[in-house]
């Protein structure tokens, strides 16, 4: 599952940044292109394909610097549903 | 459904807006009359403000269970559609308000939520959206107003400018710079330390009651950041400014309608030299135009309405092209409305002369059409990239 929510993640960054390479440990935010307006993209991204909502708590960097950090944000949703809001 | 209110015994009910069609009955029964008045007096009088409260126009986006009636976007552009159509500044309050309501149901705490959702669902707290200074647009980069951490909770000190209800609003959605980064917080306009300067030369949306908002060491408690600091603040802002972005497009899509409304009145009944103006073919083509663009514009609106619905990211692009293309050709037609109107546009017997004036605001809140077309541009070299 996880892997392959990465996987997921990592084609959605792709195709937002087709000349660029990513890996599922890359840290996106230290490549300098990335900015705001992309990461809430990302954040919806994530929210409508796996049926999670993230509240403001969780809107910290470490959860969406890599594509692994991503999915363990979307596993820890997955794991405890009921505090998802989906 | 709210039941309809009776505001004395010969008054007409207030009828709760739900769609469109009683979003315009409304519009036209409580704003389109009065609007050139309004836009000279420089306010929108408080009946009025209580009036859009009575009919549940100020929030119908948050949850029922928040006071709201849940209200899809897709309806919600509708409505603030219908409402750009007959004033701006009407429609402007409505956007700042509807910014901060959004943001803080987006990202609020539940205690946040319980202490501001409901005043702002009845309109008995009005918010403002404070952003822009006098060094700095929408650039965030650019912010100079600070807020602090203390002991107690935040210490801000700032000046914002060009702030929409600035005047009026109870409660202002503040974005400061903390440390090398920002937040978001709520502060409401009584804090020791707020002083609202009215703004009063204006080219545009004059009834607005905009203000330059100063924060003098203003005190404000822990839960008064909205959302995080630090980095991940500005998907807060860039979420804020995504839903104003849209609220100014639909509003940008009423004022085409306003002028192909008043500019089809005009034709049909003026007449030069015999022969209707209505009947000349620089001018059909002018309305023709306008009868097209404002298709085009709402399908655009609504087609980023069903994006946010769905909750698909793609309606950040889809708002920028909205409102790109919307408020552009508002401009277009609010020129071309009082050409047709000769010397009678130019004065406050007929609503064109407004609507050229709020048109060309439209052009450049929540992002100039400049960084809208860089914006967009980007999105053709990806889609290039892609294929």
């Amino acid at each position: 599952m996880s892997q392959n929510v990465e996987e997921q993640v990592l084609d959605f960054v792709r195709g937002r940044f087709p000349q660029e390479r990513f890996d599922a440990d890359q840290d996106i935010f230290q490549l300098g292109f990335v900015n705001s307006l992309f990461a809430l993209e990302l954040v919806m991204f994530i929210e409508k394909t796996f049926a999670i909502t993230i509240r403001g708590e969780e809107l910290q960097i470490d959860n969406f610097r890599t594509a692994t950090a991503m999915a363990a944000l979307v596993a820890r949703h997955q794991q405890a549903p009921a505090a998802s809001g989906a | 459904m709210a039941a309809p209110v009776m505001l004395g015994e010969l008054a007409e009910p207030i009828l709760p807006v739900t769609d469109r069609a009683s979003a315009r009955a409304f519009v036209d029964d409580h704003i389109v009359p009065y609007a050139n008045a309004w836009e000279q007096a420089a306010c929108v009088p408080e009946h009025t403000l209580e009036l859009m409260g009575e009919a549940g126009l100020w929030a119908p986006f948050l949850p029922v269970d928040e006071g709201g009636a849940g209200m899809d976007m897709v309806t919600l552009g509708a409505v603030h559609e219908e409402v750009g159509r007959g004033c701006s500044s009407v429609r402007s309050l409505l956007t700042v308000h509807t910014m901060l309501s959004w943001t803080l149901q987006r990202w609020g705490t539940p205690e946040q939520r319980d202490r501001w959702a409901k005043d702002l669902a009845t309109g008995r707290v009005l918010g403002a959206f404070c952003l822009t200074e006098p060094g700095a647009g929408s650039d965030a980069a650019g912010i100079a107003t600070t807020a602090t951490r203390t002991a107690d909770g935040w210490v801000l000190n700032g000046v914002k400018k060009w702030i929409t209800g600035g005047q009026r609003a109870d409660l202002y959605l503040v974005f400061a710079r903390v440390g090398s980064s920002i937040g978001a917080f709520l502060v409401p306009r009584e804090s020791p330390g707020v002083h609202v300067t009215p703004i009063t030369e204006i080219l545009g949306t004059r009834a607005s009651m905009l203000a330059e908002v100063r924060f003098d060491h203003v005190l404000a408690g822990p839960d008064a950041l909205l959302g995080p600091s630090g980095f991940t603040a500005g998907m807060v802002l860039s979420g804020t400014l995504d839903l104003g972005r849209y609220s100014v497009a639909a509003g940008s899509v009423g004022i085409i309608q306003a002028c192909l409304e008043a500019c089809g009145a005009y034709a049909t009944a003026r007449e030069i030299g015999g022969t209707r103006l209505g009947g000349l073919q620089l001018i059909r083509a002018k309305l023709s135009d306008m009868v097209t663009d404002v298709r085009a514009a709402r399908l655009l609106l609504s087609e980023a309405g069903r994006l946010k619905d769905a909750g698909d990211a793609a309606t950040i692009m889809a708002t920028w092209v909205a409102k790109y293309f919307a408020s552009t050709a508002a401009a277009r037609h609010a020129s071309e409305a009082v050409q047709i109107h000769g010397a009678n546009g130019f004065g406050g017997d007929y609503p064109v002369a407004r609507l050229y004036r709020d048109a060309k605001v439209m052009e450049v809140i929540e992002g100039s059409n400049e960084i809208q077309r860089i914006t967009i541009a980007d999105e053709a070299f990806r889609e290039a990239l892609r294929q």
